[in-house]
């Protein structure tokens, strides 16, 4: 193991952590400065609505934007997505569990000329789909992929 | 698949093996000479040996094959998943035979009697050698599933397995169950014990936290000046199929992007022959192989699945072979390739029953195992009862030896229900024989061996049924985890495996009456995988309901009605 790697990476990524738990909700918007917090999307409790409320109602199926998920999630509490867009001019990216509670639950603004490419780790509660939307040129485009959530035990 | 098809894929797969003619040709087999059993003209000029799942049985023992292996949606009556009479059909193995008996379930305790045991480290050592002589540099990989499944494994935390496979000439393996022995444990072995004589292979492994490998990915070597690469592939599914917090700091998964990158590094560092050790289970590999390319032999194991000539997977790059080769210590599978060129042009492949009466016990190994022994002899071969019937593990549903446990568990903790993990490893009791707390052990050796009794909802336990039917019958391969459904007592149930996730499980009873969702139920099982859970040993449970009883009696086996499966070979 490089120790050296981990402490500097740890450090790196402390605002990106940050800015995930803003974005996923453990931080309440009135503790920060969120000046575009989309409320009603975030409290949705309906994916369809969610997906209204931040204009992706019509998104087209893109092979541009690749999501990386486990097939069956090791730990459903933490679950890791990541979400990479080849799209141009990619300004944002939302990434949606279809059977959570609320099932928005990231919206990451990229400045301009960031690399669109996401890591978060999610709670899943149960078997669902997970949607990835990139916003490019006032456009939605999506991709999603099913994660299932299991008891275990009984492996062979 | 059409019987056109069918017919076609049977007809390709009997032009590339040659060798793999039907195994009892030779009258002097059926009277049980070796030399000619065991005989395998050498091939080529790469050659690797396999075994897989042993699950720590150094000595011969009987294991049934299963009666019930269902394939389904594109895995319908498929290798696989295909059993008795169906499995000799398309293998063209000839009933009634000594290869008969190694693949199949049929007239199981009559031909045992026949042929006698199978396995056994001392008698493959023997075949080792014998190959190996005439195959000098021949590779041997051990597909994992090794250091787990018996008594001496348990007690003595792997380490009987790992010093008996140093002796056998193992050179690399991959690894499941092993992991149940904790990550501290396994990262011991891997630096003490293996190190500079067998590699521990896992290309899907890494930290949690960064992504780091654990394991070396695969290994190299070279054998008659070809480069020949292993490529390791660890059971994905261990933290969820086993306790997480046994090897919490690692993750595993498919990864067949970073199994594609190790496959192209590999070539591009000159390799010629490409295996993949996999612990992936068939169905799984066999996906695999048709979305990875450079791969020319994926040499699998997880499900026990002996199947008797590779599947061919056609794929971008060419073609993969993709193999099972049984479990508990019954088979060795030998690959020889003819590497001309740069690159493979022809292959044999043969998957050899290990009979322990056709193969004289090697000696080195034998004294090795009595040595491993000597201190537990009194303790394992302590008689706790006879079966009057055929006690047997392996099978979708059921098994009379998982009945066993079941009765025993819900008898002597006064439970309703009872839930056994559907484990594929455990030996088999042929009628009339003594069952010894070693056999016990051989069903029930695991570090978390708790016996558990839980209050479950009825809800909750349709939850259970469903999770773990679609763990066995998703039609997509990456979302099954290779073990068999959940053994049942005392509730009855249907179940529709081609029906959809959480829509299989219908007509759950309890002495007849219909299951109340919101109704709280007693509910026995053992090997709970959440931390901090508790419990007496099964073993012990188990052992006290034998000694009770002395004589057991056949057990009726409690098994759902099933839907939808009529005409599937992969049913008797």
């Amino acid at each position: 193991m490089n120790t050296t790697r981990r402490t500097v990476l740890k450090g790196a990524t402390a605002s990106g952590v940050l800015a995930g738990l803003i974005a996923t909700g453990a931080l309440r918007p009135t503790q920060v400065l969120a000046a575009e917090w989309n409320k009603a999307a975030f409290e949705s409790k309906d994916a369809t609505a969610a997906l209204k409320g931040i204009g992706a109602a019509a998104a087209t199926e893109s092979k541009d934007l690749v999501i990386k998920v486990p097939d069956i999630a090791e730990n459903g509490a933490v679950v890791p997505v990541d979400v990479t867009s080849n799209i141009p001019n990619t300004s944002s990216i939302v990434i949606m569990v279809v059977r959570n509670p609320f099932p928005l639950s990231a919206q990451f603004d990229f400045a301009n000329g960031a690399l669109p490419e996401v890591s978060a780790r999610l709670k899943l509660n149960e078997t669902s789909m997970v949607r990835a939307l990139a916003k490019a040129d006032g456009k939605f485009y999506s991709v999603q992929k099913e994660v299932k959530v299991t008891v275990g035990g009984c492996g062979g | 698949m059409s019987s056109m098809n069918r017919r076609e894929f049977l007809q390709m797969l009997a032009a590339a093996s040659v060798a793999g003619a039907a195994l009892d040709a030779s009258p002097l087999l059926a009277a049980g000479n070796a030399d000619a059993f065991y005989d395998v003209p050498k091939f080529g000029n790469v050659h690797v040996m396999h075994f897989t799942d042993c699950h720590a049985q150094l000595l011969p023992i009987w294991f049934r094959e299963p009666n019930v292996n269902l394939g389904i949606g594109g895995a319908l009556g498929k290798a696989p998943h295909l059993v008795g009479e169906h499995l000799l059909k398309a293998f063209d193995i000839k009933p009634g035979t000594r290869a008969a008996h190694a693949f199949t379930y049929l007239d199981f305790a009559q031909a045992a009697r026949t042929y006698g045991q199978v396995g056994g480290f001392a008698h493959l050592a023997t075949l080792v050698k014998r190959l190996r002589g005439q195959r000098p540099g021949a590779l041997l990989l051990d597909g994992g599933d090794t250091w787990q499944g018996s008594a001496t494994a348990l007690w003595s935390k792997g380490q009987d397995m790992v010093d008996a496979c140093k002796l056998l000439g193992v050179d690399m393996m991959s690894a499941h169950w092993e992991f149940t022995l904790g990550d501290k444990r396994v990262q011991e072995i891997v630096a003490k014990d293996l190190k500079g004589r067998i590699e521990f292979l896992a290309q899907n492994i890494k930290t949690t936290d960064f992504g780091d490998p654990v394991f070396a990915p695969y290994a190299m070597r070279e054998m008659n000046g070809v480069q020949v690469a292993v490529i390791g592939q660890a059971f994905p599914y261990t933290p969820i199929a086993n306790p997480r917090y046994m090897m919490a700091d690692w993750t595993f998964g498919i990864q067949d992007e970073n199994m594609q990158k190790m496959v192209d590094e590999v070539r591009a560092k000159g390799a010629k022959v490409v295996v993949v050790l996999s612990h992936n289970g068939m169905d799984v590999d066999l996906k695999m192989a048709s979305r990875v390319t450079g791969i020319d032999a994926i040499l699998g194991g997880h499900t026990h699945d002996g199947v008797p000539r590779p599947v061919i997977v056609k794929n971008n790059g060419g073609q993969t072979l993709v193999t099972n080769a049984g479990s508990n210590g019954k088979f060795l599978a030998l690959l020889d390739f003819d590497v001309r060129g740069g690159k493979v042009q022809e292959f044999r492949y043969k998957l050899l029953p290990v009979f322990s009466k056709l193969l004289p016990a090697d000696a080195g190994m034998a004294t090795y195992i009595e040595k491993v022994r000597a201190p537990h002899k009194a303790k394992l071969e302590e008689k706790l009862a006879v079966s009057e019937g055929l006690l047997y593990r392996r099978g979708n549903f059921n098994g009379s030896w998982d009945q066993l446990i079941l009765d025993a568990i819900m008898e002597v903790q006064g439970a309703d229900i009872g839930f056994s993990p559907g484990f594929r490893w455990g030996t088999t009791i042929l009628p009339g024989q003594a069952i010894t707390f070693e056999h016990l052990m051989d069903q029930t050796a695991i570090t978390y061996p708790y016996a558990t009794i839980t209050e479950m909802t009825g809800q909750q336990i349709k939850t259970i049924l469903e999770d773990v039917g679609d763990n066995l019958f998703n039609p997509d391969p990456y979302y099954q985890q290779g073990g068999d459904m959940v053994r049942v007592g005392g509730l009855q149930y249907t179940c529709d495996p081609n029906a959809a996730m959480g829509s299989r499980i219908t007509e759950m009873r309890l002495e007849g009456k219909v299951l109340e969702a919101g109704k709280k139920y007693r509910v026995a099982g053992w090997a709970p995988v959440a931390e901090g859970a508790q419990g007496e040993p099964v073993w012990d449970v188990v052992a006290r309901y034998l000694r009770d009883r002395k004589t057991i009696t056949p057990r009726r086996l409690n098994q759902p009605k099933l839907i939808g499966v009529k005409g599937n070979p992969g049913i008797a």
